[in-house]
C-alpha cells in the first residue's frame, strides 16, 4: 500500500498524520461476547458442526479405547475404518464452519465497514472473527466431547455390563482421548474461520456506504 | 505551520470503474477546494457520481487519476494505518442508514473511535456522555440502536462522528431514512454544529432542505461539476425551485 515512504516521513515529522491504535483485547472480548449473545441462534447453528463432529470423534476414539482395554485387541481394519469415518465427518463440520462464517461477513458488511471508517484496522477485523471462532469452538468442542463419551459410555455398558466396564475403564485412556478431541475441534473451527476473516477484512470501508444488503 | 485555508483540495479526480469490457468514468476532472468552517452539499441525480466523490473526500476509495489533500496532506501517499489514523481522528462520518454498532449501547457506539484513538475508558466515557447531551441524548445513555427512533439513532451517530473532534464531517444522505421533521431536526443540529464547533460540514444528499443551510452547493452531473453556487445566489435559486420541494 505504501507509495513514498519520503512524503509519510515528512508528514510525521509535521505531527499531522500518526498511526492509530489496536483496540485493547478487554473491549475486543466484551464486543464478542456481546455479539455472539443477540446472534445467539445463528451461533448454534455454526457451532452445531462442531458439536457433532467432536461428538462423533469422541465416540470413535473412546470405541477403539476401551475395547483395546477390555478384549486387549481389535481387529486393525475397523480401527482404521472409525478414524477414516472420524476424520471424513470432521472435514465435513469445516467446510460447514466456513461457509456459515461467510454467511456473517456478509451479513455484517456495513457493521465491519463502518468500523472501518470509524479507524479500525484489517487486523482487528480479523481478531474479532478468530475470536468468536475461538469461543465458538470452546463450547462446542467441550459440549461435542462430552456428548460423545456419554453416547460412547452408554454404549459400551449395554455391550459389557457396568461391572466388567467399570473394572477395565481406561479413564486415563479417555481423558487423553477427550483432550486431543477438544483440541482437534477448537483447532479446526479458528482454522475455518481463517479464510472468512480474512474475507471481511478486506472488505473496503466504503462498504459502510452501501444500502442493499 | 499556519493552518490552511483549504481543509480539503481535489485535484483533477478522476475514477473509473471497470464493468466488464466497457469503462465507466464516474468522476471526470472534479477539482474541488473546500475552506475550513464551510458547510457544503453536494447535489445531483443518482448514478451522477455524488457518492464516488464522497467518498474520495473520505478516503474511503482510492482515485484513478488526480489527488485529494486533506489538511494539505495527499491521501494517495498515506500507507493501511496512516488512513485509519486520518479516519478515526480528522473525518467524522454519518450514513443514510446510521449505520451504528447494533451490541453497543449510544455510549459505546460514542466511545469506539475515541478507544480506536487511544482515549483511555474513563476519558472516552466522559466525552462520550458530554457529546451525547450536546445533540440532546442525555438520558438515552445506555440504550441499544434497536430501542432509538431513527433521529435519535442519527443523533448518536453525529455524536460518534465528532466523538475525535475532527475538522471534518462527512455525510451521506444524513435525512435520507428520516421522515421530513426529524430530518429537518438533523439538519439544523448539522448546521448547529457547524457554527459553534467550526467543524467543516460535507454532505451529499438531495434533500433540498440542506439548500438552506449550506454554504455553498456543488451539483454534480455525469462526473462533472455542473456549478458551484455560494450562499447569496442560492437564496434565488431556492425561490425558483420552490415548487419542487417535498
Amino acid at each position: 500500500m505504501r507509495r513514498s515512504s519520503k512524503n509519510i516521513s515528512a508528514a510525521e515529522k509535521e505531527g499531522k498524520i500518526g498511526r492509530i491504535s489496536q483496540l485493547p483485547l478487554r473491549v475486543a472480548l466484551k464486543f464478542t461476547f456481546q455479539n455472539m449473545r443477540i446472534r445467539f441462534g445463528r451461533e448454534v447453528l455454526a457451532a452445531g458442526g462442531t458439536f457433532l463432529g467432536t461428538a462423533f470423534l469422541m465416540a470413535t476414539f473412546m470405541l477403539n479405547t476401551v475395547r483395546h482395554a477390555i478384549e486387549k485387541e481389535i481387529p486393525p481394519d475397523i480401527q482404521a475404518r472409525a478414524i477414516w469415518i472420524a476424520s471424513v465427518a470432521l472435514v465435513v463440520c469445516t467446510i460447514g464452519i466456513t461457509n456459515s462464517m461467510l454467511i456473517a461477513v456478509s451479513e455484517r458488511f456495513r457493521e465491519i465497514g463502518t468500523m472501518k471508517c470509524l479507524g479500525a484496522l484489517d487486523s482487528l477485523i480479523v481478531r474479532l472473527f478468530l475470536l468468536e471462532a475461538l469461543f465458538l469452538g470452546i463450547s462446542a468442542s467441550l459440549g461435542g466431547a462430552i456428548l460423545g463419551f456419554v453416547s460412547s459410555f452408554l454404549v459400551h455398558w449395554g455391550r459389557y455390563g457396568w461391572g466388567e466396564l467399570i473394572a477395565h475403564l481406561p479413564v486415563g485412556g479417555i481423558l487423553q482421548n477427550f483432550l486431543l478431541v477438544f483440541i482437534i475441534g477448537v483447532a479446526l473451527t479458528v482454522i475455518a474461520t481463517i479464510w472468512p476473516a480474512y474475507r471481511a477484512s478486506r472488505l473496503p470501508a466504503a462498504a459502510a456506504l452501501r444500502i442493499e444488503v | 505551520m499556519a493552518i490552511a485555508e483549504y481543509i480539503v483540495r481535489t485535484k483533477d479526480l478522476v475514477k473509473e470503474y471497470i464493468m466488464g469490457d466497457t469503462v465507466l468514468r464516474a468522476l471526470d476532472g472534479v477539482s474541488l477546494d473546500i475552506k475550513r468552517g464551510e458547510y457544503i452539499s453536494i447535489m445531483g441525480p443518482s448514478g451522477s457520481g455524488k457518492t464516488t466523490l464522497f467518498n474520495m473526500i473520505g478516503g474511503l476509495d482510492r482515485p484513478t487519476a488526480g489527488s485529494v489533500f486533506i489538511d494539505e496532506v495527499d491521501i494517495a501517499q498515506l500507507d493501511a494505518y496512516e488512513l485509519a489514523w486520518l479516519r478515526c481522528r480528522r473525518i467524522g462520518y454519518i450514513f443514510q442508514t446510521f449505520n451504528l454498532i447494533p451490541v453497543m449501547t449510544a455510549l459505546e457506539n460514542v466511545t469506539l473511535p475515541m478507544i480506536f484513538a487511544g482515549l483511555t475508558t474513563d476519558e472516552a466515557i466522559e466525552k462520550g456522555v458530554e457529546l451525547l447531551k450536546l445533540v440532546g441524548l442525555g438520558d438515552r445513555l445506555h440504550h441499544k440502536p434497536n430501542e432509538l427512533s431513527g433521529g435519535q439513532q442519527q443523533r448518536v451517530a453525529i455524536a460518534r462522528a465528532l466523538a475525535n473532534d475532527p475538522g471534518i464531517v462527512l455525510a451521506d444522505e444524513p435525512t435520507g431514512n428520516l421522515d421530513l421533521r426529524t430530518g429537518k431536526e438533523i439538519i439544523t443540529l448539522l448546521k448547529k454544529l457547524n457554527q459553534e464547533r467550526g467543524v467543516t460540514i460535507i454532505s451529499a444528499t438531495h434533500d433540498l432542505k440542506m439548500i438552506d443551510v449550506s454554504d455553498r452547493v456543488v451539483w454534480i452531473r455525469d462526473g462533472k461539476i455542473e456549478r458551484i453556487e455560494e450562499r447569496a445566489q442560492l437564496e434565488i435559486s431556492v425561490g425558483e425551485i420552490g415548487g419542487e420541494e417535498i
